[in-house]
């Protein structure tokens, strides 16, 4: 049951309890000892909400940035990771294969907090050998849900 | 002028949900519980296969009985799902969806007067596909009691010296009921026994939610006196993309195909391209519906159950098929109503052959959203006719 849980409820984590049991066929409680399981080994890490904050009145700016950087002895990647990924207005840091290190993305109100933030915290990290800054222009669809437009159901209404 | 009608055309009977779908289609409000087909797209890697296809300029036709490829392809999926060999030049032949092979299956082995076994209630292609072959249907009417499979005393009950073919419809639309190995097992003695054929039409093979679907064919003796259809509709959503096929004996495969070449010379070149990648690729894709559709298929059945309403529970295709009896109405009376004063579409179980009587066709090829909201005004509605009763 917990790679199907998993998937449900990482689509809809407002999932009520008791639909979630009846839907997996078992007993409210065992879904309840198995979400308190996965919480407790840190699989699941938190239930956030997609927000499309294009529909808003609300700017919010982000960015995708390439960083390079020169790995430390005995520390790999982690130690600059972890400088990064401290800022809260860093969203996400991944280690990437292929040709720059790490993958940075951030949310700011407006272009030049990002701007701002790359010149002056970024790029002037010791190990940071260069960066390169990609705005996001438009969200087609994210964390696989598409922002772009609805889905109408198009079927005939009755078919044998 | 004289009547220049055919008679024999003239005297089938329209779709039972004909008057019905005309009420719903007017009602732009309506939620429908009604569709007899999947709510997912193709995925996408086949529709993008078919539009390939479209820019690579394959549009010709392809050799009457299906691309080479596909139909290799067809055999490799048989012998992984059922552990069956099929030739892929002799005992294959793609056609329009599953509903052309069970009209050109049955033009190829009935004479005049033989008669076609049809268990109800079912898809509404049979009986008319069989008066057309020339054939006299024969209605065998399934039973709740048996979760609507079909029994060896009933089948044996209903074999003349005049019986031709058994058609099978399991997994069953509309009531969701399947067969397992030892219900098959059963037939297959009686169908030996009186040495008679057997169309088996498969295509919910791939939605079965409690052990893996079983073919008539892997019954020993079984699969030298079948035409298994099958097709792509239900399994990987294709239900616009009209591609189906039959695998049987050379013997009868040989003569649908005249009948393919002559009325349709083959199926659409398009869709048989995106079908060879289903089959290569799609795997994955029908797991994922399958997990959905055994989602809601539970939802319903808890629903059911709170709301108190009669309901096997059916471990196959998207339908489910509750008992209305206790309303003391008729299925197409109930279904009127509650079109009217809540404006959701359910299918009466008459559709489907008069033993459908007192039954409801609702499809969970819906959202689990969508459920919710058509369930809710069920219970309101079956709620209010209890409260009429007493």
């Amino acid at each position: 049951m917990r790679e199907e849980l998993l998937a449900i409820v990482e689509r809809n984590s407002r999932i009520d309890l008791k639909e979630l049991a009846v839907i997996l066929g078992v007993e409210e409680i065992d879904v309840v000892n198995e979400l308190a399981a996965l919480e407790a080994e840190g699989i699941i890490c938190g239930y956030h909400t997609m927000i499309d904050w294009e529909k808003t009145s609300i700017e919010k700016v982000s960015a995708l940035i390439e960083v390079r950087v020169t790995p430390q002895r005995g520390q790999g990647f982690d130690n600059i990771a972890e400088r990064i990924y401290k800022y809260p207005e860093v969203t996400s840091v991944y280690l990437i294969s292929g040709g720059y290190d790490l993958l940075v993305t951030l949310e700011g109100k407006s272009l030049k907090e990002i701007s701002g933030f790359v010149s002056d915290k970024l790029s002037t990290l010791d190990s940071v050998l260069s960066t390169a800054t990609h705005f996001i222009l438009k969200k087609y669809k994210d964390h696989g849900t598409i922002l772009a437009k609805k889905n109408e159901d198009t079927r005939e209404k009755v078919t044998p | 002028m004289r009547n220049m009608l055919s008679d024999k055309v003239m005297a089938l009977k329209p779709s039972g949900i004909r008057k019905f779908f005309d009420i719903v289609s007017e009602m732009d409000d309506a939620i429908s519980l009604g569709v007899g087909e999947p709510d997912f797209d193709t995925p996408w890697h086949i529709r993008d296969e078919g539009i390939y296809s479209l820019e690579k300029g394959r549009t010709f036709y392809t050799s009457n009985a299906g691309l080479k490829e596909l139909k290799e392809e067809i055999c490799n999926y048989t012998k992984r799902k059922q552990g069956v060999t099929y030739d892929p030049i002799h005992e294959v032949l793609v056609t329009v969806g599953g509903s052309e092979a069970i009209d050109i299956g049955l033009r190829a082995v009935v004479n005049p007067g033989d008669e076609v076994l049809i268990p109800q209630p079912s898809f509404v292609s049979y009986e008319p596909c069989a008066i057309m072959a020339g054939g006299v249907p024969v209605i065998i009417e399934l039973k709740a009691e048996n979760e609507f499979r079909l029994t060896a005393q009933e089948l044996e009950d209903a074999i003349t010296d005049k019986t031709k073919i058994l058609v099978l419809p399991f997994p069953n639309n509309p009531t969701g009921a399947i067969m397992e190995r030892e219900d098959l097992e059963a037939i297959a003695e009686v169908i030996r026994k009186h040495d008679i054929l057997v169309m088996s039409d498969e295509i919910y093979a791939e939605l079965t939610y409690k052990e893996k679907h079983v073919s008539i064919v892997e019954i020993e003796g079984m699969q030298e006196r079948t035409i298994l259809i099958n097709g792509f509709s239900k399994s990987f959503a294709m239900t616009g993309w009209r591609l189906g096929y039959a695998c049987g004996p050379k013997a009868i495969i040989e003569q649908m195909l005249k009948l393919h070449q002559f009325a349709i010379m083959c199926a659409p070149t398009t869709s048989q391209y995106a079908a060879v990648e289903a089959l290569r690729n799609g795997d994955g894709d029908v797991q994922e519906m399958r997990t959905a559709y055994n989602q809601r298929r539970r939802y319903l059945m808890n629903a059911f159950r709170e709301m108190g309403l009669e309901c096997f529970e059916p471990f196959g295709a998207f339908y489910v098929f509750p008992c209305i009896k206790e309303f003391g109405m008729t299925s197409e009376e109930f279904a009127n109503r509650f079109l009217m004063e809540e404006k959701v579409a359910v299918v009466p179980g008459t559709a489907f052959g008069d033993c459908g009587e007192g039954y409801l066709r609702i499809s969970y090829a819906y959202s689990l959203d969508n459920l919710k909201l058509a369930i809710g005004k069920l219970a309101n509605f079956v709620e209010r006719l209890r409260s009429e009763q007493k």
